[in-house]
């Protein structure tokens, strides 16, 4: 079985002249941050870092929407399972996420209905064969999944399914790139943009980001091929003091994004201050139901008020969302820190930075 | 090098998009068309709500049910090119 389009992208051949080309053009120290964690899977996975002259470093970004999902949201979600009894849809990564006391996994085995979904719709299934039931849809994600989580409510709407509401957590990469070249830690020379939240929104918000922190941005894909390339254009932009937005993943990305999907988006959301886990609370950061849509969002219907949570556990995973520590030099990392007992969401999602390390670097080299 | 884990077509990972090819489509109402699509052999059900140009046989990249974006075949050489084009520049 072989997935065209996906992976002749995957070719170690390739691979290795984009790391021979870089090493060639590269003459001083850059550091690049790849905001999504589709990339730094990718990276890690693939080992895309050790490619690499060691001049470049590779910084992972905020970008897992499981990760920065914040443990206040969680609990909400919790309990609307325990206390309000509903049907509590979500998409199967977020069952392991730790809440401030469990997570929705020890909910499930506690009697509580939780279903994971694969598609927000299914929801909407589940909706129509229970009428009796409250059902919620934990509508987690970044730009790319917000089109999806927006059809949902708008086809519950049409359908009348007034058993349906959504807990939102939608957060958008600009406002959270902005925050991260704001602070004063920052060494960012350059940025690789998440290419599959640009299909949606288009790149004209990073070319803002350009024309105020002078720093160039590739629009860059997931694959081993796509991310090298990304990582030439940038250094190539850096090393000739160049920087604009610059889009790699070209057979997907248009600048304009997605017309149809922005429309959907404007219809049924609105932009909202929005608190990160490990980030803090961000202005214009989010997406929540607007107006039209309120009575369908599950704090205002069941009276949640999430309160900010601070992590209590020792987890790290602020810093490493910032870019501002790697997972395995986390003193936790591996010892008291692992996939059965994971301390904080990166360690968590597939898409989570840690769980990268862990699955692809700690398991395997400690067999060596 | 080498040796590369091999794609697995669809994990239950939320944040995974994935190109698929358009089978057949069902449906005239631009917001609930859908079609079925094929990952190297494996055939789900997609909305195509977001590409409404989208036609049999076009490959599309998808995302939790959903078509997000049409791939355009012209420019799905351009990894494999812009390296050419850069060496020969230098």
């Amino acid at each position: 079985m072989t997935l065209k389009y996906l992976e002749e992208y995957r070719d170690a051949g390739l691979a290795k002249k984009y790391a021979e080309h870089i090493a060639r053009i590269t003459t001083r120290p850059w550091k690049i941050m790849e905001a999504c964690g589709g990339q730094t899977h990718s990276i890690i996975k693939f080992g895309i870092d050790r490619l690499l002259p060691k001049s470049i470093e590779l910084v992972h970004g905020p970008g897992c929407p499981v990760c920065v999902t914040p443990m206040s949201t969680i609990d909400a979600a919790i309990e609307l399972v325990i206390r309000y009894r509903v049907i509590l849809c979500t998409f199967g990564d977020m069952l392991r996420v730790p809440g401030s006391s469990q997570d929705l996994q020890t909910a499930k085995a506690q009697g509580g209905d939780v279903r994971m979904v694969y598609s927000p719709l299914d929801a909407l299934k589940v909706a129509k064969a229970h009428p009796e039931k409250e059902v919620v849809f934990f509508a987690v994600g970044f730009e790319t999944t917000a089109p999806a989580n927006a059809m949902a409510a708008f086809q519950a709407r049409q359908l009348g399914l007034e058993n349906f509401s959504m807990l939102v957590s939608q957060v958008l990469v600009p406002p959270a790139l902005e925050a991260l070249l704001e602070s004063s830690t920052s060494e960012l020379d350059g940025f690789l943009a998440p290419g599959h939240v640009c299909a949606i929104t288009g790149f004209q918000a990073y070319e803002s980001i350009v024309g105020k922190y002078g720093i160039p941005i590739v629009v860059t894909g997931f694959e081993p091929g796509d991310i090298l390339q990304g990582i030439d254009m940038c250094v190539q932009m850096l090393e000739r003091g160049d920087a604009r937005v610059e889009n790699q993943y070209t057979r997907v990305v248009r600048r304009e994004g997605n017309h149809e999907a922005q429309k959907m988006l404007e219809t049924v959301f609105e932009i909202t201050p929005k608190a990160w886990r490990g980030l803090g609370t961000l202005a214009a950061s989010g997406l929540r139901l607007n107006s039209a849509f309120r009575a369908m969002d599950a704090e205002f219907r069941f009276g949640l008020n999430p309160e900010s949570s601070e992590e209590r556990t020792g987890c790290r995973s602020g810093l490493i969302l910032q870019g501002a520590l790697k997972p395995d030099a986390c003193p936790e990392f591996g010892k008291t820190c692992h996939p059965d007992h994971p301390l904080g969401a990166t360690m968590v999602s597939t898409e989570g930075a840690c769980a990268a390390y862990y699955r692809y670097r700690y398991l395997t080299e400690k067999k060596l | 090098m080498g040796g590369w884990p091999r794609a697995k077509s669809l994990e239950d990972r939320m944040c995974l998009s994935i190109p698929a090819k358009i089978l057949s489509i069902t449906g005239e109402d631009p917001l609930l068309r859908t079609a079925k699509v094929d990952f190297g052999g494996v055939v789900k059900e997609m909305s195509l709500a977001y590409v409404p140009e989208a036609r049999i046989g076009n490959y599309v990249l998808t995302h939790v049910g959903f078509a997000i974006s049409m791939i355009d075949e012209k420019e799905a050489e351009f990894v494999f090119e812009f390296l050419k084009n850069t060496e020969e520049a230098l």
